[in-house]
């Protein structure tokens, strides 16, 4: 957080230590007592801090998902990013004054849906799903009063967030029940004949020479066979970038630029941060953006401007 | 318990279309949803047969209700939502975009692609109109005993997944049109060569998956054939037999005859491996460590 608050970022989201949040991963995210010294930090130096409470809260155990809300809270947080329909209602109802955002992980894919949260729970910024090209989301936002914000750089899910078992269907760990995707815990390397192969769940779904880097068996962007085709059927191992359409989604009405952070380095995220932030200052002065800054920091070393192009449909 | 038969998820022609229906008409189920759930493109090869089929199933005594879409993002998928709502037949939901366009107070029922996890979730709905709920199949069965706890204080009736492909995934990427190096606005309908999915298999050729158009599904036959009496126990109302080719009316009878004990589960399974020319089966999501596992005997090839 404070390198990302130090690179520039106007705000920045987190969350808390367990399975109330999306990236549920050993290591990351925030104890009560770091939470509100992060957010002093970040309150300090101007930016904002929004916490995460996305996962779908387990039935018989919702208290767990309230008590996230609560503590966000009193920690100061700035907002909370929610995505369960019944932990928004909550919310709404008994923290009025606490700013709720809607998060990717609930797919509000059109300006009905934007404008049903914001009706029925006070919602004022949707995170939107990464299955919209530019002018869809340009359209979206002249039909809606409510703020959007859009993912611009990092993982890209290929299938509607939240809206997605294929994790626990291999593994027993998702993302909506657990806070979790293809995790560590479920992958297996093996060496054979010069050939590295990556298992997830014991489904071998990546293969390559032993001496080319291995990219992490997530399931959606594994190697399949279909047909006659063997190949990335869903999705090449490539994460997203979307610095080249800053100045287009700036125009389609878009309030925030979201960067993937978390499971990242300091220094990822402060060099992520610095790019981005000059970017946008560039947008906002009428100057030209600064180009290719980033390519070496994706993932397996390509990217996509992803559904933001309408053929990559 | 009742017998629901979910909307299609698979890209049939018309004619099969019609004849599926005929015989659903003659079927032992008490409940059908139909129309498309999975991608608009396909609806207009088969939505002037909608009519007269939910017509004949009322006639036979059925319940009935019409499916939203899954993923509603353009103008024209808002609009049949918008004409769905005002066509004055049961809406089940499957994006909650449907729900923009029902005036507060009306009917509906809940498919299993809405996320319905917890007690607030269920109550919200029921609040809302929801009078039937049908859970995500992710669901563990401690999930699904609760919110059938509160579906009742609710006069909710709480329906499982009970057979067929798992609806995995939906996404804004047709798989189908990019195996065939299309791009989704030219697919060419390619999915309608994959009447039942079209089989996706790991680099060890084992069989894993299952893409349709936009939607990615278990290769695995879903079966909730050994979970009866458990999910009797909890209070489930309904079981949901997902159509697939083949012949659905006897697979319907054979879920009958298991729900009035007239069948065991481990012959159940064994017909429903027949009948469905010897796809795998799985309830790992409801009591397994994940959803691929079988709690049956001989169809775990995988674990």
């Amino acid at each position: 957080m404070r390198a990302a608050v130090k690179a520039g970022a106007h705000t920045v989201y987190c969350g808390f230590a367990d399975e109330t949040n999306a990236r549920n991963f050993p290591g990351l995210n925030f104890d009560r007592d770091e939470m509100g010294e992060g957010i002093k930090f970040a309150h300090d130096h101007g930016a904002q801090v929004l916490i995460a409470i996305n996962t779908y809260p387990r039935a018989g155990s919702e208290a767990l998902w309230h008590r996230a809300v609560s503590d966000a809270e009193r920690c100061g947080a700035d907002a909370v990013i929610l995505a369960d329909l019944g932990l928004l209602a909550y919310a709404a109802k008994h923290h009025p004054g606490l700013r709720r955002h809607l998060s990717v992980q609930a797919a509000a894919a059109n300006a009905d849906m934007l404008n049903f949260y914001a009706s029925e729970f006070g919602v004022k910024r949707v995170v939107l799903p990464r299955v919209l090209s530019v002018p869809e989301i340009a359209a979206i936002n002249a039909e809606t009063e409510v703020e959007t914000e859009v993912f611009v750089f990092g993982g890209l899910c290929v299938m509607a967030e939240g809206r997605c078992s294929l994790s626990s269907y291999a593994t027993g760990e998702s993302p909506n029940m657990n806070g979790v995707c293809s995790p560590a815990t479920h992958v297996e390397y093996h060496e054979d004949h010069g050939a590295l192969s990556a298992k997830l769940g014991g489904y071998a779904i990546h293969q390559v020479g032993a001496d080319e880097p291995a990219p992490y068996p997530t399931l959606c962007k594994g190697c399949f066979n279909a047909g006659d085709a063997t190949g990335h059927l869903f999705e090449d191992p490539v994460s997203l970038n979307a610095e080249k359409l800053i100045p287009q989604l700036a125009k389609a009405g878009v309030t925030a630029l979201k960067i993937e952070g978390r499971q990242r380095s300091r220094s990822y995220v402060a060099q992520v941060v610095r790019n981005f932030r000059a970017a946008v200052d560039a947008q906002a002065a009428g100057l030209p953006m600064p180009e290719g800054m980033l390519a070496r920091l994706t993932e397996g070393q390509a990217a996509t401007a992803g559904a933001y192009k309408k053929t990559w449909r | 318990m009742e017998l629901t038969v979910g909307a299609n998820q698979f890209f049939w022609t018309a004619d099969d279309w019609s004849a599926f229906y005929a015989s659903i008409a003659a079927a032992p189920v008490d409940r059908v949803v139909l129309g498309e759930v999975i991608c608009s493109k396909r609806l207009p090869f088969y939505q002037d047969r909608i009519p007269a089929a939910i017509e004949a199933l009322l006639a036979a005594g059925k319940e009935v209700a019409v499916t939203s879409l899954a993923l509603i993002t353009l103008k024209r998928e808002r609009k049949q939502m918008a004409e769905l709502a005002e066509a004055g037949v049961e809406i089940e939901v499957n994006d909650l975009t449907a729900l923009a366009f029902l005036p507060k107070g009306t009917a509906f029922s809940v498919g299993p692609l809405v996320n319905v996890y917890n007690e607030g979730t269920l109550a919200w709905l029921a609040d809302r109109g929801a009078t039937r709920i049908c859970l995500p199949p992710e669901l563990p069965l401690a999930s699904v005993a609760a919110l059938a706890a509160e579906g009742a204080a609710r006069g909710v009736v709480i329906e499982v997944w009970g057979h067929g492909r798992l609806p995995l995934a939906i996404s804004g990427r047709c798989y189908h049109a990019r195996l065939h190096k299309r791009t989704k606005d030219n697919c060419q309908f390619a999915c309608e060569d994959d009447p039942d999915g079209l089989s996706v298999r790991t680099l060890e050729d084992q069989p894993f998956l299952a893409m349709n158009g936009v939607q990615t599904l278990s290769d695995s036959c879903a079966s909730m054939a050994h979970q009866v009496e458990a999910l009797r126990t909890t209070g489930v109302g309904a079981l949901r037999l997902s159509p697939q080719i083949g012949d659905f009316g006897a697979l319907c009878q054979a879920w009958r005859d298991r729900l009035n004990g007239t069948l065991d589960g481990a012959a159940l399974a064994a017909k429903l491996t027949d009948l469905s020319g010897g796809m795998r089966l799985s309830d790992g999501f409801l009591t397994g460590a994940r959803g691929a596992d079988w709690s049956g005997e001989d169809t775990r090839k995988f674990a």
